[in-house]
């Protein structure tokens, strides 16, 4: 049975170190956040600084060194849990399914019959605008239509929790502004929690509820930042006064630590 | 249809020409005869079925020295590319190999595996496998890391992942090195044939040589220069519809 708490994911003393042929590499924290249900959450920091590593500990793709994450009260073990999306910044298409193949891939493989295969397609083809391109190839597709079918084969799993690990790092200022609306949209369609990771400050403060604001490296939490959007809201949001007033406590929180990760490391 | 026609021109042009030298004696017959009497001996051959047991005793055992060096080789190639001592151990060998004269070893081949078909399986089979394992290996390395974490997300057992994203993403390679098995499998069946055996195409062949008989010489070096030929456009006809639907854009 699925826990009806409204902290949805805790990370509790969170740390990640990496060992090498240099030695050993502090990644990240500890971190301690908690991400309530329902609500989109962002991640802001400079590069580097361990963003993609917190998202592939919570999703259980990399175990932490120390401390805990729990996702829905449970504990977080080896395997991604049931009910986590992720999406990724690269382009994760199957080149060789066309779009409808892409999107039911995952589903094709759960204990769900061949109707409600159907019905969750046609829902994501609809949701995602692709109806006239479930026959196409990735190879056919911009990049910003592969990362629909990416969203769009995350979606059809109905996951409780997405992860978004800069989803839009790869898109056009345009087609990013009009990729957030869609993930608006999808959040408040699906009323899944979205953890949504990036560098775009804008991106950030027009998209989620709250923003955390990470270090340079090891990745600690500076802020969370409470933006107080309405839950119906879309793009449009960025030429409010509040917006530019949330930008900018984003970008003075991070300039220093932006400075910090790009000094030269020492050898 | 263009470029059909100039492939056309391309064989048949130089056939043309290699005809009208043999029908005026500027080649002699005994060197090489006419392409259209090759053909008609070629046919004449196939119709008696005189050669029929060793294009199939060929053919089998191609095919087999095929079977074995892609399954070998896929095998080998994965198992390689997860242990890296091996792959730092094995690569550079890899790209000696093709240096090495596998046919000096025939000699050693019969001692262990005696005077049947074995050391001719066994010769194609050490000339193709090493292409189907370096194949293997720049297929597997081609596979990106976030495919890996999109099947671990969808929660894919490696069995699972290995047969539904990491094979289906590397088959364009796996595919090459199954067209250059099949070629090396043909040259080094029918090569060893030519060597040391009693049956075979490479055998006939050789036989007819040593009996000036151009008449079964020609028609089944022919027929040979046929089958790889078929054989191979048949390999690329279906790796382009293969890469078609990756790269059509």
């Amino acid at each position: 049975m699925v826990s009806q708490s409204p902290i949805h994911v805790s990370l509790r003393g969170v740390t990640k170190q990496y060992d090498s042929k240099l030695g050993r590499t502090h990644a990240l924290g500890p971190i301690d956040i908690e991400l309530r249900r329902s609500e989109f959450f962002a991640v802001v920091g400079p590069s580097g600084c361990g963003k993609s590593t917190l998202l592939d500990v919570i999703a259980a793709l990399v175990p932490p060194s120390a401390g805990q994450v729990t996702f829905e009260g449970r504990p977080i073990g080896n395997t991604v849990p049931d009910g986590i999306g992720v999406v990724f910044q690269e382009n994760a298409c199957f080149p060789w399914l066309n779009v409808a193949d892409n999107i039911t891939f995952g589903l094709r493989r759960q204990p769900v019959e061949r109707p409600e295969v159907e019905r969750r397609l046609q829902y994501a083809l609809q949701l995602m605008g692709l109806q006239e391109f479930a026959r196409a190839f990735p190879a056919q597709l911009s990049g910003g239509m592969r990362q629909r079918v990416c969203i769009a084969r995350t979606l059809v799993m109905q996951p409780r929790l997405i992860l978004l690990d800069e989803p839009f790092g790869a898109l056009d200022q345009q087609t990013r502004l009009l990729m957030g609306d869609e993930l608006l949209r999808i959040w408040r369609a699906t009323g899944a929690t979205v953890l949504l990771i990036t560098h775009a400050l804008d991106e950030a403060a027009m998209l989620a509820d709250r923003v955390a604001v990470m270090s340079a490296r090891p990745g600690k939490i500076l802020e969370v930042i409470e933006t107080g959007w309405p839950r119906e809201r879309d793009s449009q949001i960025v030429s409010v006064p509040e917006f530019g007033a949330i930008t900018a406590r984003l970008w003075t929180l991070l300039r220093a630590q932006s400075m910090q990760a790009l000094r030269p490391e020492p050898v | 249809m263009r470029i059909v026609f100039y492939r056309l021109i391309a064989v048949l042009l130089p056939l043309t020409i290699l005809e009208v030298l043999c029908r005026e004696h500027v080649i002699k017959p005994l060197i090489l005869p006419a392409p259209s009497r090759i053909l008609v001996g070629l046919l004449a051959v196939i119709e008696k079925g005189a050669f029929s047991a060793a294009i199939l005793k060929t053919l089998a055992n191609v095919g087999l020295a095929i079977v074995l060096s892609v399954a070998i080789g896929i095998a080998a190639g994965a198992v390689i590319h997860r242990v890296r001592l091996l792959r730092a151990l094995l690569e550079p060998l890899f790209a000696a190999y093709y240096a090495i004269p596998i046919y000096a070893f025939y000699p050693l081949f019969i001692v262990v595996f005696g005077l049947g078909d074995a050391p001719q399986v066994l010769i194609g089979v050490m000339l193709a496998v090493v292409s189907m394992i370096v194949s293997t290996l720049a297929g597997l390395d081609s596979v990106p890391a976030v495919l890996g974490k999109t099947a671990r997300v969808m929660q894919l057992g490696p069995v699972e992942t290995v047969r539904s994203v990491t094979m289906p993403y590397a088959a364009p390679y796996l595919f090459t090195g199954v067209k250059l098995a099949v070629a090396y499998a043909f040259i080094g069946v029918i090569g060893a044939e030519f060597i040391m055996s009693g049956t075979g195409l490479g055998y006939e062949i050789r036989f007819a040589y040593d009996n000036l008989d151009n008449d079964v010489m020609y028609p089944l070096i022919l027929l040979i220069l046929l089958i790889a030929v078929a054989v191979n456009m048949s390999l690329d006809h279906w790796d382009r519809a293969l890469r078609s639907r990756r790269e059509r854009g």
